[in-house]
């Protein structure tokens, strides 16, 4: 019997390490433990409910597992073979117990080729990576094809770039083995920088020996001996398991010199980012690599003609790499057929927000938003109505209820306005305004452009400014069209990708939710009530006992009434701090878009 | 440790190592094989419900039937421990009783292997409140 354990970063944090210690007690307590082995996993992706354990054979799945659980499970399940029930995932629609993954909303339908061994191995121990077929693809393309073969195989499965650009794979090791230098470079790009994504993470941290091999066999096909991983120093877990899996793959000589007596070289080290956004471009990255400021150059020169230390370099993100060995095992044909036309395979997506199942997900490329939302995602938290989801991070752009049966690929994405990105999904609800989105993502835009160039570092600035003043209702309607002015001038001038794209949020909230910035600045009302200065707090008369507490903490005096009394709020006085909700015990005061009551709870 | 030299070891390699995770790979398609469940209550392990268990394990693998074999709660029928349930594909699961490792050698060879039925099958006298 095995037992998995979850040891993903979100399961850890929750204290999956103490349930596995906690297993082993019981088991070596009850004499068990050369009969059941308790085995620390990468991400199950149903990070919503983790800790999860998942017991196999029976393929039971536990879900929300807490450390004192562990008894329960091995008494229960283990000794007497009863499920414990209360751990069991419960299916929302028909609350009913689900036993096993594959009966889970969540799982079915997903297809994972780039996941296919997380929350399935130890990550930590190679040869259970090897007995799952890691480094045959090496071996199989060291072996049996030269490099341009190898070559052919990656571009006949029309493998596009996965870290957001969609560039042909095949394409870019073609252009880099072309290239003519005495030394050249893989880099793995592992700077994973949009707010809400960790799919790059997750692989590192469930199945790095997958991202380590093609990195060997990208080696092989442009003539390189070196890979560098250049990955940000916020990720911890990720960083240690890499660090074990080098370790290991030289120890049995897969990776260092003459690998499998072929004579081929290939060495793997880490390189360690401060986890600035621009990083993840390639050019800043190599930049940040070489130990000089993080900011882009001009393209071309690509990194494939000149790239780390002026060397050819072949730069492909974590998920472009996992996907590799398993396209070199089951061949070219048996990946183009996944997908849509111009975008095959699967795409691995986070999912995050207003949503049931927060988690990681992968699904062929051509779903639609409508099944990764409600069939995968469980809908919408609290049963609210679904507003719009932002795809490809402060790149992307939001797409709303009429893109919900568009095949999500990389044309439809772009076509609708947004863009494949890394891979976050970011779901709002109708709580959420969408000025303040668009806001939120220029902050982080603000924050994290270089500085290099003038459209990006002064007009994100200004984009940001205007936004600002829209939602503390001092916009006017002319600054829309400043808003979209600016946006135009700043994709059209800015140097590299970060500010090519940093007005995609704007732009794509201005076009799908016009109505709400004109709302916002004409009418000066916020429909959500995120905005505090176009906002209105009200007490409910019907909830109110007259109290008085919200009256005695309210800083301004703004509150006004008699003991036992419905209370009043003057919105004049209100500066809408919040002390009178966090005081009132009756629930009886909103902040909505009207001075009064719209309804009653 | 021995280095991997070429993609023979490597393949070798995989050979070994895959018996130790087998178990994971053969549940994700667990209706398909053969299903032994072994019960391992106290009075199953007091009659030697172990030995007959490693026993399975072991000879199923040797004579090349994929097989998950699984331990379990006690059945109820503490009279004959220790009891084995057999599912075979597409058919309904058949609960032994008394199985010793000669009486599970017999159940290899003619129930699992011939789908011929021995002695010692406890009669389902139950119904699943479903």
């Amino acid at each position: 019997m095995h037992i998995l354990v979850c040891g993903g970063t979100g399961c850890q944090s929750s204290d999956s390490a103490k349930i596995q210690s906690n297993l082993e007690k019981e088991l070596a307590l009850k004499r068990l433990q050369d009969d059941v082995q308790v085995i620390r996993t990468g991400c199950f992706g149903f990070c919503e409910k983790g800790p999860i354990v998942n017991v196999l054979p029976d393929n039971t799945f536990y879900v929300e597992v807490k450390p004192e659980d562990a008894k329960e499970i091995i008494d229960e399940h283990v000794i007497k073979g009863r499920r414990v029930e209360r751990l069991l995932y419960v299916d929302p629609e028909k609350e009913k117990h689900v036993e096993d993954s594959k009966h889970m909303g969540f799982y079915k339908k997903q297809l994972r080729i780039a996941l296919r061994n997380c929350g399935f191995i130890d990550p930590e121990n190679i040869e259970e990576a090897i007995a799952h077929d890691a480094y045959q693809a090496l071996g199989k393309v060291l072996a049996e094809y030269t490099p341009e073969e190898t070559i052919e195989v990656v571009k006949k499965s029309q493998l596009r770039g996965r870290g957001g650009g969609g560039f042909p794979a095949g394409l870019k090791w073609e252009i880099t083995r072309k290239s003519v230098s005495d030394k050249k470079y893989v880099v793995c790009n592992a700077d994973e920088g949009d707010p809400g994504a960790f799919m790059d993470r997750s692989i590192l941290e469930g199945d790095p020996h997958s991202v380590l091999e093609a990195m060997a066999i990208c080696g092989y096909c442009i003539g390189s001996d070196e890979g560098l991983i250049y990955i940000r120093a916020e990720y911890p877990l990720a960083i240690k398991r890499l660090k074990i899996a080098i370790e290991q793959a030289e120890s049995f000589g897969l990776l260092g010199e003459n690998i499998m007596g072929t004579g081929f070289n290939f060495k793997i080290r880490l390189r360690y980012g401060a986890g600035a956004f621009v990083c993840g471009e390639e050019t800043s990255l190599i930049h940040s690599m070489e130990g000089k400021r993080g900011e882009p150059t001009n393209k071309p020169p690509f990194p494939s003609v000149r790239g780390y230390l002026g060397k050819p370099t072949n730069v492909n993100n974590v998920e472009t790499f996992a996907n590799i060995p398993a396209i070199i095992l089951k061949g070219a044909e048996w990946f183009a057929s996944i997908g849509t036309e111009n975008s095959k395979g699967t795409k691995v997506f986070a999912l995050a927000g207003k949503i049931n199942n927060v988690g990681l997900i992968e699904v062929p490329m051509g779903i639609t938003l409508r099944e990764i939302i409600y069939e995968i995602g469980g809908g919408i938290k609290g049963g609210k109505k679904f507003k719009a989801i932002q795809t490809g991070g402060p790149s992307g752009g939001c797409l709303t209820e009429k893109h919900l049966d568009t095949p999500i690929d990389y044309d439809n994405l772009l076509k609708a306005g947004s863009m494949m990105g890394s891979g976050g999904m970011i779901v709002m609800d109708e709580d959420d305004c969408m000025v303040s989105v668009a806001k939120f993502y220029m902050d982080f835009i603000v924050e994290e452009s270089c500085g290099k160039c003038a459209p990006c570092r002064i007009g994100n600035k200004r984009l940001y400014e205007i936004l600002d003043r829209i939602t503390q209702g001092k916009g006017t309607i002319e600054d829309l069209a400043k808003l979209r002015n600016l946006s135009s001038v700043i994709k059209d001038t800015s140097l590299c990708g970060l500010g090519q794209t940093s007005p995609n949020p704007v732009l794509s909230t201005l076009t799908n939710f016009e109505e709400e910035y004109i709302e916002h600045v004409v009418d000066k009302k916020c429909r959500s009530g995120q905005c505090k200065n176009l906002s209105y707090y009200v007490i409910d008369e019907e909830l109110c006992v007259g109290c008085g507490a919200c009256l005695r903490n309210c800083p301004v005096h703004a509150i006004t009434g008699e003991k036992r009394q419905a209370h009043h709020i003057n919105t004049d006085l209100c500066i809408r701090c919040d002390a009178c909700i966090a005081k009132c015990s009756f629930d009886a005061i909103r902040i909505q878009s009207e001075p009064k009551i719209l309804a009653h709870k | 440790m021995n280095k991997i030299k070429t993609l023979a070891d490597l393949k070798r390699m995989q050979e070994n190592v895959k018996s130790k995770v087998s178990l994971r790979d053969k549940a994700s398609r667990a209706e398909d094989l053969v299903q032994v469940k072994v019960a391992m209550a106290t009075c199953g392990i007091a009659s030697g419900a172990k030995e007959v268990m490693e026993f399975f394990v072991v000879e199923l693998d040797k004579r090349g039937i994929e097989a998950v074999v699984t331990q379990t709660g006690c059945m109820g029928y503490c009279f004959a421990e220790p009891t084995v349930e057999i599912t075979l594909k597409d058919k309904d699961p058949v609960v032994f009783g008394y199985v010793d490792t000669k009486k599970a050698d017999e159940i290899i060879e003619k129930y699992i292997k011939d789908g011929e039925f021995v002695d010692g099958i406890i009669p389902r006298n139950y119904e699943t409140i479903k």
